[in-house]
Protein backbone atom coordinates (compact mmCIF):
# COMPACT_ATOMS: atom_id res chain seq x y z
CA UNK A 1 0.00 0.00 0.00
CA UNK A 2 1.60 3.68 -0.68
CA UNK A 3 1.30 6.29 2.03
CA UNK A 4 0.30 9.98 1.30
CA UNK A 5 3.50 11.25 1.80
CA UNK A 6 5.06 8.95 -1.32
CA UNK A 7 1.96 9.69 -4.10
CA UNK A 8 2.58 12.24 -6.64
CA UNK A 9 0.07 14.61 -5.72
CA UNK A 10 -1.89 16.80 -7.93
CA UNK A 11 -1.30 15.82 -11.75
CA UNK A 12 -2.37 18.09 -14.41
CA UNK A 13 -1.82 16.65 -18.34
CA UNK A 14 -2.80 18.11 -20.83
CA UNK A 15 -3.69 16.13 -24.45
CA UNK A 16 -4.29 13.17 -22.04
CA UNK A 17 -7.42 11.57 -23.89
CA UNK A 18 -5.12 8.93 -26.14
CA UNK A 19 -2.12 7.99 -26.88
CA UNK A 20 0.81 8.65 -24.58
CA UNK A 21 -0.87 10.99 -22.67
CA UNK A 22 -3.73 8.31 -21.90
CA UNK A 23 -1.13 5.99 -20.74
CA UNK A 24 0.76 8.32 -18.27
CA UNK A 25 -3.07 9.26 -16.52
CA UNK A 26 -3.52 5.44 -16.17
CA UNK A 27 -0.20 5.30 -14.50
CA UNK A 28 -0.29 8.40 -12.22
CA UNK A 29 -3.83 7.02 -11.18
CA UNK A 30 -1.52 4.02 -10.18
CA UNK A 31 0.19 5.91 -7.88
CA UNK A 32 -1.91 7.14 -6.46
CA UNK A 33 -2.55 10.65 -8.29
CA UNK A 34 -5.14 13.56 -7.77
CA UNK A 35 -5.48 14.00 -11.84
CA UNK A 36 -7.04 16.95 -14.52
CA UNK A 37 -6.86 15.23 -17.70
CA UNK A 38 -7.58 18.22 -20.27
CA UNK A 39 -8.14 17.84 -23.85
CA UNK A 40 -10.83 18.87 -26.49
CA UNK A 41 -12.96 15.73 -26.65
CA UNK A 42 -15.81 15.69 -23.78
CA UNK A 43 -16.84 12.25 -24.67
CA UNK A 44 -13.53 10.73 -24.27
CA UNK A 45 -12.76 12.87 -21.60
CA UNK A 46 -15.48 11.34 -19.64
CA UNK A 47 -14.59 8.28 -20.76
CA UNK A 48 -10.89 8.03 -19.07
CA UNK A 49 -12.35 10.12 -16.22
CA UNK A 50 -14.54 6.77 -15.44
CA UNK A 51 -11.33 4.53 -16.09
CA UNK A 52 -9.42 6.38 -13.53
CA UNK A 53 -11.88 6.39 -10.96
CA UNK A 54 -12.52 3.52 -11.38
CA UNK A 55 -8.30 2.98 -10.47
CA UNK A 56 -9.17 4.73 -6.94
CA UNK A 57 -8.01 8.14 -8.31
CA UNK A 58 -9.62 10.94 -7.57
CA UNK A 59 -10.06 12.45 -11.30
CA UNK A 60 -11.60 15.06 -13.24
CA UNK A 61 -11.95 16.41 -17.11
CA UNK A 62 -11.68 19.93 -18.15
CA UNK A 63 -12.20 20.78 -21.96
CA UNK A 64 -9.13 22.92 -23.22
CA UNK A 65 -7.34 23.40 -26.37
CA UNK A 66 -4.17 24.95 -25.52
CA UNK A 67 -4.14 27.19 -28.46
CA UNK A 68 -6.18 29.12 -26.42
CA UNK A 69 -4.88 30.97 -23.27
CA UNK A 70 -7.93 31.90 -21.56
CA UNK A 71 -8.69 27.79 -22.09
CA UNK A 72 -5.06 27.14 -20.30
CA UNK A 73 -5.93 29.72 -17.89
CA UNK A 74 -8.57 28.50 -16.87
CA UNK A 75 -7.35 24.96 -16.71
CA UNK A 76 -4.67 25.58 -14.47
CA UNK A 77 -7.06 28.00 -12.34
CA UNK A 78 -9.57 24.87 -11.98
CA UNK A 79 -7.14 22.64 -10.93
CA UNK A 80 -5.91 24.29 -8.49
CA UNK A 81 -9.55 25.63 -7.20
CA UNK A 82 -10.70 21.79 -7.17
CA UNK A 83 -7.40 19.87 -5.54
CA UNK A 84 -5.28 22.79 -3.74
CA UNK A 85 -2.43 23.00 -5.42
CA UNK A 86 -0.41 21.66 -8.35
CA UNK A 87 1.89 19.50 -7.69
CA UNK A 88 3.03 17.72 -11.32
CA UNK A 89 2.11 18.94 -15.02
CA UNK A 90 2.58 16.89 -17.66
CA UNK A 91 2.49 18.99 -21.07
CA UNK A 92 1.84 16.65 -23.53
CA UNK A 93 -0.62 18.45 -26.17
CA UNK A 94 0.53 18.03 -29.55
CA UNK A 95 -0.08 18.04 -33.36
CA UNK A 96 1.67 16.12 -36.29
CA UNK A 97 0.44 19.10 -38.23
CA UNK A 98 -0.09 18.42 -41.77
CA UNK A 99 3.24 16.95 -43.13
CA UNK A 100 4.86 17.84 -46.32
CA UNK A 101 8.17 18.99 -48.34
CA UNK A 102 9.21 22.22 -47.70
CA UNK A 103 8.71 23.65 -50.92
CA UNK A 104 4.63 22.98 -50.06
CA UNK A 105 4.63 24.72 -46.33
CA UNK A 106 2.09 27.80 -46.12
CA UNK A 107 1.67 30.05 -43.52
CA UNK A 108 -1.10 27.53 -42.43
CA UNK A 109 0.52 25.06 -42.18
CA UNK A 110 3.34 26.50 -40.17
CA UNK A 111 0.45 27.71 -37.79
CA UNK A 112 -1.68 24.46 -37.42
CA UNK A 113 1.96 22.94 -35.95
CA UNK A 114 3.24 25.80 -33.87
CA UNK A 115 -0.06 27.16 -32.32
CA UNK A 116 -0.43 23.75 -30.67
CA UNK A 117 3.27 22.31 -29.79
CA UNK A 118 5.31 25.51 -29.87
CA UNK A 119 2.42 28.10 -28.21
CA UNK A 120 0.73 25.41 -26.26
CA UNK A 121 3.69 24.34 -24.08
CA UNK A 122 4.55 28.09 -23.94
CA UNK A 123 1.03 29.17 -22.81
CA UNK A 124 0.73 25.75 -20.71
CA UNK A 125 4.31 26.53 -18.57
CA UNK A 126 3.56 30.17 -18.08
CA UNK A 127 0.44 29.46 -15.77
CA UNK A 128 1.91 26.13 -14.30
CA UNK A 129 4.74 27.56 -13.23
CA UNK A 130 2.70 30.86 -11.64
CA UNK A 131 0.97 28.67 -9.37
CA UNK A 132 4.21 26.64 -8.85
CA UNK A 133 6.22 30.05 -8.12
CA UNK A 134 3.90 30.61 -5.42
CA UNK A 135 4.36 27.45 -3.84
CA UNK A 136 7.84 27.15 -3.94
CA UNK A 137 7.60 23.76 -5.76
CA UNK A 138 6.58 21.54 -8.94
CA UNK A 139 7.67 19.73 -11.60
CA UNK A 140 6.71 19.41 -15.06
CA UNK A 141 7.47 17.27 -17.90
CA UNK A 142 7.03 18.70 -21.73
CA UNK A 143 6.47 15.88 -24.26
CA UNK A 144 8.98 16.50 -27.09
CA UNK A 145 10.42 14.04 -29.53
CA UNK A 146 13.28 12.80 -30.74
CA UNK A 147 12.90 14.66 -34.01
CA UNK A 148 13.36 17.89 -31.26
CA UNK A 149 16.84 16.58 -31.85
CA UNK A 150 17.45 15.57 -35.21
CA UNK A 151 15.75 15.88 -38.63
CA UNK A 152 13.22 14.26 -40.94
CA UNK A 153 12.72 14.99 -44.61
CA UNK A 154 8.84 15.61 -44.89
CA UNK A 155 8.57 16.58 -41.32
CA UNK A 156 10.06 20.03 -41.31
CA UNK A 157 7.36 21.96 -39.20
CA UNK A 158 6.72 19.49 -37.35
CA UNK A 159 10.67 18.75 -36.28
CA UNK A 160 10.88 22.84 -35.64
CA UNK A 161 8.54 22.68 -33.15
CA UNK A 162 9.92 19.87 -31.42
CA UNK A 163 13.23 21.81 -30.83
CA UNK A 164 11.59 24.38 -29.62
CA UNK A 165 9.90 22.65 -26.85
CA UNK A 166 13.57 21.29 -25.81
CA UNK A 167 14.32 24.82 -26.13
CA UNK A 168 11.58 26.24 -24.08
CA UNK A 169 12.33 23.03 -21.58
CA UNK A 170 15.85 24.13 -20.78
CA UNK A 171 14.63 28.06 -20.23
CA UNK A 172 11.83 27.21 -18.45
CA UNK A 173 14.21 25.06 -16.54
CA UNK A 174 16.51 27.68 -15.52
CA UNK A 175 14.22 30.15 -14.40
CA UNK A 176 12.30 27.46 -12.22
CA UNK A 177 15.42 26.35 -10.47
CA UNK A 178 15.37 29.77 -8.42
CA UNK A 179 11.95 29.12 -7.18
CA UNK A 180 12.37 25.17 -6.62
CA UNK A 181 10.32 23.69 -9.67
CA UNK A 182 11.99 21.22 -12.14
CA UNK A 183 11.17 21.17 -15.87
CA UNK A 184 12.33 18.78 -18.28
CA UNK A 185 11.22 16.78 -21.54
CA UNK A 186 10.62 13.17 -22.59
CA UNK A 187 11.48 12.68 -26.23
CA UNK A 188 9.40 9.56 -27.55
CA UNK A 189 10.95 8.04 -30.30
CA UNK A 190 8.25 5.73 -32.93
CA UNK A 191 5.67 4.64 -30.14
CA UNK A 192 2.72 2.84 -31.36
CA UNK A 193 0.15 5.44 -31.05
CA UNK A 194 -2.96 7.03 -33.30
CA UNK A 195 -0.53 9.86 -33.65
CA UNK A 196 2.26 7.85 -35.27
CA UNK A 197 -0.44 6.05 -37.44
CA UNK A 198 -1.79 9.38 -38.97
CA UNK A 199 1.96 10.87 -39.43
CA UNK A 200 3.03 7.94 -41.79
CA UNK A 201 -0.35 7.59 -43.46
CA UNK A 202 -0.27 3.32 -43.99
CA UNK A 203 0.74 0.19 -42.27
CA UNK A 204 3.55 -0.31 -44.24
CA UNK A 205 5.55 3.01 -43.42
CA UNK A 206 4.98 2.99 -40.13
CA UNK A 207 6.02 -0.44 -39.83
CA UNK A 208 9.20 1.15 -41.67
CA UNK A 209 10.24 3.45 -38.69
CA UNK A 210 11.71 0.30 -36.74
CA UNK A 211 14.11 -0.26 -39.29
CA UNK A 212 16.06 2.58 -37.39
CA UNK A 213 15.46 1.31 -34.30
CA UNK A 214 18.10 -0.54 -32.53
CA UNK A 215 15.75 -2.38 -30.49
CA UNK A 216 13.69 -3.05 -33.97
CA UNK A 217 10.21 -2.15 -32.38
CA UNK A 218 7.90 0.41 -32.05
CA UNK A 219 7.81 1.48 -27.69
CA UNK A 220 4.26 1.26 -26.59
CA UNK A 221 2.38 4.24 -24.76
CA UNK A 222 2.83 2.56 -21.02
CA UNK A 223 6.86 2.69 -21.32
CA UNK A 224 6.79 6.59 -22.45
CA UNK A 225 4.69 6.61 -19.22
CA UNK A 226 6.57 5.09 -16.61
CA UNK A 227 9.11 7.48 -18.19
CA UNK A 228 7.65 10.67 -17.67
CA UNK A 229 5.91 9.52 -14.11
CA UNK A 230 9.98 8.69 -13.19
CA UNK A 231 11.26 12.17 -14.24
CA UNK A 232 8.12 13.83 -12.49
CA UNK A 233 8.89 12.30 -9.01
CA UNK A 234 11.14 13.18 -6.02
CA UNK A 235 13.56 10.34 -7.33
CA UNK A 236 14.27 12.57 -10.29
CA UNK A 237 14.64 15.27 -7.61
CA UNK A 238 17.99 17.12 -9.10
CA UNK A 239 17.21 16.32 -12.79
CA UNK A 240 16.57 19.50 -14.38
CA UNK A 241 16.82 21.05 -17.68
CA UNK A 242 17.24 17.74 -19.33
CA UNK A 243 15.57 15.40 -21.99
CA UNK A 244 14.82 11.76 -21.74
CA UNK A 245 14.94 10.17 -24.75
CA UNK A 246 12.82 6.87 -24.90
CA UNK A 247 13.21 5.67 -28.51
CA UNK A 248 15.07 2.48 -28.32
CA UNK A 249 18.13 3.67 -29.51
CA UNK A 250 16.87 5.35 -32.51
CA UNK A 251 19.20 9.03 -31.60
CA UNK A 252 21.82 6.56 -30.70
CA UNK A 253 24.52 7.08 -33.64
CA UNK B 1 14.86 6.85 -1.50
CA UNK B 2 13.32 3.43 -2.15
CA UNK B 3 10.09 5.17 -3.23
CA UNK B 4 7.35 2.90 -4.78
CA UNK B 5 9.86 0.36 -5.96
CA UNK B 6 9.30 -2.83 -4.26
CA UNK B 7 11.60 -5.49 -5.97
CA UNK B 8 11.68 -4.59 -9.27
CA UNK B 9 14.38 -6.07 -9.80
CA UNK B 10 13.99 -9.28 -7.74
CA UNK B 11 15.71 -12.39 -9.28
CA UNK B 12 17.90 -10.66 -11.31
CA UNK B 13 21.86 -10.15 -10.52
CA UNK B 14 23.66 -6.88 -10.63
CA UNK B 15 27.58 -6.13 -11.12
CA UNK B 16 28.96 -2.96 -9.70
CA UNK B 17 32.49 -1.54 -10.54
CA UNK B 18 33.82 0.29 -7.76
CA UNK B 19 31.06 -0.20 -5.30
CA UNK B 20 32.41 0.51 -1.71
CA UNK B 21 32.31 3.98 -1.58
CA UNK B 22 30.50 7.17 -3.18
CA UNK B 23 28.30 6.92 -5.64
CA UNK B 24 29.46 3.15 -6.50
CA UNK B 25 28.29 2.17 -2.92
CA UNK B 26 24.89 3.96 -3.30
CA UNK B 27 24.23 2.50 -6.41
CA UNK B 28 24.85 -1.19 -4.99
CA UNK B 29 22.91 -0.66 -1.85
CA UNK B 30 19.99 0.77 -4.26
CA UNK B 31 20.08 -2.38 -6.45
CA UNK B 32 19.82 -4.56 -3.93
CA UNK B 33 16.55 -3.04 -1.84
CA UNK B 34 14.83 -3.27 -5.26
CA UNK B 35 15.45 -6.55 -5.54
CA UNK B 36 18.78 -7.76 -7.12
CA UNK B 37 21.57 -9.53 -5.88
CA UNK B 38 24.78 -7.36 -6.14
CA UNK B 39 28.39 -8.27 -6.52
CA UNK B 40 30.58 -5.29 -6.59
CA UNK B 41 34.42 -4.52 -7.29
CA UNK B 42 36.39 -2.09 -4.83
CA UNK B 43 40.43 -1.39 -5.78
CA UNK B 44 41.39 -0.67 -2.35
CA UNK B 45 39.69 -0.25 1.20
CA UNK B 46 38.81 -3.70 2.08
CA UNK B 47 36.75 -2.73 5.35
CA UNK B 48 34.03 0.09 3.52
CA UNK B 49 33.77 -2.75 1.40
CA UNK B 50 32.66 -5.30 3.83
CA UNK B 51 30.60 -2.33 5.44
CA UNK B 52 29.02 -2.17 2.22
CA UNK B 53 28.11 -6.30 2.57
CA UNK B 54 26.76 -6.35 5.80
CA UNK B 55 24.51 -3.74 5.59
CA UNK B 56 22.75 -5.14 2.71
CA UNK B 57 22.71 -8.74 4.29
CA UNK B 58 21.10 -7.04 6.90
CA UNK B 59 18.28 -5.81 5.23
CA UNK B 60 17.72 -9.51 3.77
CA UNK B 61 19.61 -8.56 0.21
CA UNK B 62 22.73 -10.80 -0.86
CA UNK B 63 25.83 -9.18 -1.61
CA UNK B 64 29.42 -10.24 -2.29
CA UNK B 65 32.38 -7.70 -2.88
CA UNK B 66 35.41 -8.48 -5.28
CA UNK B 67 38.55 -7.09 -4.70
CA UNK B 68 39.66 -5.65 -8.22
CA UNK B 69 41.37 -2.58 -9.89
CA UNK B 70 39.50 -1.25 -12.69
CA UNK B 71 42.70 -0.52 -14.31
CA UNK B 72 43.47 -4.46 -14.37
CA UNK B 73 42.21 -6.54 -16.97
CA UNK B 74 42.67 -9.45 -15.98
CA UNK B 75 41.24 -9.00 -12.55
CA UNK B 76 38.01 -6.97 -13.36
CA UNK B 77 37.14 -10.47 -16.11
CA UNK B 78 37.81 -12.34 -12.98
CA UNK B 79 35.80 -10.74 -11.27
CA UNK B 80 32.91 -10.55 -13.49
CA UNK B 81 32.96 -14.27 -13.71
CA UNK B 82 33.16 -14.82 -10.42
CA UNK B 83 29.49 -12.76 -9.82
CA UNK B 84 27.93 -14.74 -12.78
CA UNK B 85 29.37 -17.91 -10.83
CA UNK B 86 28.63 -17.33 -7.44
CA UNK B 87 24.98 -16.40 -8.49
CA UNK B 88 24.43 -18.25 -11.21
CA UNK B 89 23.71 -15.22 -13.53
CA UNK B 90 24.61 -11.65 -15.19
CA UNK B 91 21.40 -9.41 -16.27
CA UNK B 92 23.10 -5.82 -15.00
CA UNK B 93 26.27 -4.15 -15.29
CA UNK B 94 26.65 -0.80 -14.16
CA UNK B 95 30.23 0.43 -14.81
CA UNK B 96 30.46 2.82 -11.94
CA UNK B 97 34.44 2.79 -11.33
CA UNK B 98 36.09 5.81 -12.90
CA UNK B 99 38.86 8.33 -11.93
CA UNK B 100 39.99 12.22 -12.43
CA UNK B 101 43.20 13.64 -12.00
CA UNK B 102 42.15 17.73 -11.61
CA UNK B 103 45.20 20.11 -12.80
CA UNK B 104 46.06 21.72 -15.34
CA UNK B 105 45.65 20.26 -18.84
CA UNK B 106 49.50 21.37 -20.03
CA UNK B 107 50.78 19.78 -16.31
CA UNK B 108 49.36 16.59 -17.36
CA UNK B 109 51.61 13.84 -17.44
CA UNK B 110 51.10 10.99 -19.94
CA UNK B 111 51.13 8.29 -17.29
CA UNK B 112 48.25 10.30 -15.67
CA UNK B 113 46.34 10.64 -19.13
CA UNK B 114 47.14 6.92 -19.15
CA UNK B 115 46.03 5.71 -15.94
CA UNK B 116 42.83 7.81 -16.89
CA UNK B 117 42.17 6.07 -19.81
CA UNK B 118 42.88 2.90 -18.18
CA UNK B 119 40.10 2.81 -15.55
CA UNK B 120 37.36 5.06 -17.83
CA UNK B 121 37.72 3.60 -20.90
CA UNK B 122 39.88 0.31 -20.68
CA UNK B 123 38.07 -0.84 -17.45
CA UNK B 124 34.82 -0.62 -19.00
CA UNK B 125 35.29 -2.01 -22.31
CA UNK B 126 36.97 -5.15 -20.56
CA UNK B 127 33.85 -5.13 -18.12
CA UNK B 128 31.47 -4.95 -20.65
CA UNK B 129 33.09 -7.57 -23.01
CA UNK B 130 33.13 -10.39 -19.93
CA UNK B 131 29.39 -9.14 -18.91
CA UNK B 132 28.34 -9.55 -22.14
CA UNK B 133 29.06 -13.44 -22.14
CA UNK B 134 26.26 -14.18 -19.51
CA UNK B 135 23.78 -11.77 -20.65
CA UNK B 136 20.15 -12.32 -22.48
CA UNK B 137 17.35 -10.59 -23.38
CA UNK B 138 16.30 -7.85 -20.98
CA UNK B 139 20.53 -7.66 -19.97
CA UNK B 140 21.43 -3.98 -19.03
CA UNK B 141 24.78 -2.16 -19.31
CA UNK B 142 25.05 1.09 -17.33
CA UNK B 143 27.79 3.94 -17.73
CA UNK B 144 28.50 6.06 -15.03
CA UNK B 145 29.76 8.75 -17.57
CA UNK B 146 29.61 12.49 -16.27
CA UNK B 147 27.84 15.64 -17.71
CA UNK B 148 31.37 16.86 -18.31
CA UNK B 149 31.16 14.05 -21.08
CA UNK B 150 28.71 16.75 -22.71
CA UNK B 151 29.87 19.96 -21.71
CA UNK B 152 32.56 21.66 -19.56
CA UNK B 153 31.88 23.71 -16.90
CA UNK B 154 35.52 24.31 -15.20
CA UNK B 155 39.52 23.76 -16.24
CA UNK B 156 41.00 20.88 -15.22
CA UNK B 157 39.59 18.44 -16.66
CA UNK B 158 40.82 17.81 -20.35
CA UNK B 159 41.76 13.69 -19.87
CA UNK B 160 38.65 13.33 -17.75
CA UNK B 161 35.98 15.44 -20.07
CA UNK B 162 37.59 13.33 -22.75
CA UNK B 163 36.97 10.22 -21.58
CA UNK B 164 33.92 10.84 -20.79
CA UNK B 165 32.83 12.16 -24.03
CA UNK B 166 34.47 8.52 -25.01
CA UNK B 167 31.74 6.37 -22.69
CA UNK B 168 28.46 8.75 -24.50
CA UNK B 169 30.11 7.39 -27.80
CA UNK B 170 30.71 4.02 -26.67
CA UNK B 171 27.26 4.18 -25.21
CA UNK B 172 25.59 5.01 -28.47
CA UNK B 173 27.62 2.56 -30.78
CA UNK B 174 27.34 -0.71 -28.19
CA UNK B 175 23.82 0.19 -27.88
CA UNK B 176 23.29 -0.04 -31.77
CA UNK B 177 25.30 -2.83 -32.23
CA UNK B 178 23.68 -5.00 -29.33
CA UNK B 179 20.06 -3.37 -29.87
CA UNK B 180 18.68 -6.57 -31.55
CA UNK B 181 19.49 -8.84 -28.72
CA UNK B 182 17.18 -7.15 -26.70
CA UNK B 183 19.92 -5.87 -24.33
CA UNK B 184 20.22 -2.03 -23.38
CA UNK B 185 23.44 0.05 -23.36
CA UNK B 186 22.70 3.39 -21.51
CA UNK B 187 24.76 6.33 -19.89
CA UNK B 188 24.46 8.14 -16.71
CA UNK B 189 25.68 11.23 -16.39
CA UNK B 190 26.21 13.01 -12.90
CA UNK B 191 26.72 16.67 -12.34
CA UNK B 192 28.53 17.12 -8.95
CA UNK B 193 27.53 15.13 -6.26
CA UNK B 194 28.62 15.16 -2.65
CA UNK B 195 31.22 12.25 -2.35
CA UNK B 196 34.86 11.57 -0.35
CA UNK B 197 36.26 12.41 -3.78
CA UNK B 198 34.47 15.70 -4.75
CA UNK B 199 32.57 17.17 -1.22
CA UNK B 200 29.87 20.16 -1.45
CA UNK B 201 32.15 22.40 0.45
CA UNK B 202 35.71 23.82 -0.59
CA UNK B 203 37.65 25.83 -2.71
CA UNK B 204 36.76 23.03 -5.26
CA UNK B 205 32.64 22.62 -4.67
CA UNK B 206 32.32 26.67 -5.25
CA UNK B 207 32.71 26.82 -8.67
CA UNK B 208 30.94 23.62 -9.51
CA UNK B 209 27.81 24.19 -7.05
CA UNK B 210 27.52 27.49 -9.08
CA UNK B 211 26.97 25.86 -12.45
CA UNK B 212 24.39 24.04 -11.57
CA UNK B 213 21.19 26.03 -11.95
CA UNK B 214 19.50 24.40 -8.33
CA UNK B 215 23.07 26.06 -7.07
CA UNK B 216 23.57 23.05 -5.33
CA UNK B 217 25.26 19.19 -4.93
CA UNK B 218 23.39 16.05 -5.91
CA UNK B 219 23.03 13.33 -3.71
CA UNK B 220 24.75 10.03 -4.14
CA UNK B 221 21.17 8.44 -4.10
CA UNK B 222 19.86 10.66 -6.97
CA UNK B 223 22.42 8.97 -8.94
CA UNK B 224 21.61 5.40 -7.60
CA UNK B 225 17.51 6.02 -8.55
CA UNK B 226 18.08 6.88 -11.62
CA UNK B 227 20.60 3.61 -11.90
CA UNK B 228 17.53 1.64 -10.60
CA UNK B 229 14.99 3.03 -13.17
CA UNK B 230 17.39 2.48 -16.06
CA UNK B 231 17.85 -0.85 -14.83
CA UNK B 232 14.46 -2.16 -14.65
CA UNK B 233 11.67 -3.66 -16.48
CA UNK B 234 10.05 -0.14 -16.96
CA UNK B 235 13.19 1.16 -19.05
CA UNK B 236 12.42 -1.25 -21.56
CA UNK B 237 12.56 0.58 -24.69
CA UNK B 238 15.52 3.11 -23.52
CA UNK B 239 18.45 2.16 -25.15
CA UNK B 240 21.99 4.61 -26.26
CA UNK B 241 19.85 7.17 -24.09
CA UNK B 242 22.69 9.59 -22.20
CA UNK B 243 20.60 10.40 -18.92
CA UNK B 244 21.73 13.76 -17.32
CA UNK B 245 21.49 14.03 -13.79
CA UNK B 246 23.54 17.23 -12.92
CA UNK B 247 20.78 20.27 -11.10
CA UNK B 248 20.33 21.93 -14.99
CA UNK B 249 24.07 22.33 -15.03
CA UNK B 250 24.05 21.48 -18.88
CA UNK B 251 20.81 23.44 -19.87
Amino acid sequence: MKTQSKTPGVVLLTGALTGIGRATAIAFAREGAKLVVSGRHDDKGRELVAELRGLGAEAEFIKADVRHEDEVKNLVEKTVKRFGRLDIAVNNAGTEGKPGPIVEQTAETYAATFETNVFGVLLSLKHEMRVMQRQKAGSIINVSSTLGQSGAPGASLYVASKHAVEGLTQSAALEGASFGVRVNSVAPGPTDTGMLTRFTGTPEKKAALVGGVPLNRMGTPEELAAAIVFMASPEAAFITGTTLVVDGGKLAR
Amino acid sequence: MNNNNGQKLAGKVAVITGGSRGIGAAITKRLAADGASVAFTYAKGADAAASVVKEIERSGGKAIAIQADAADADAVKAAVEKAAATFGQLDILVNNAGTAIPKPFEETTLEELDRVIDINIRGVFVATQAALKHMHEGGRIIMIGSAVGERVAAPGLVPYAGTKGAVKMFTQALAREIGSRGITVNNVQPGPIDTELNPATGDWATPQKAATALNRYGHVDDIAAMVAFVAGPEASYITGANLTVDGGMNA
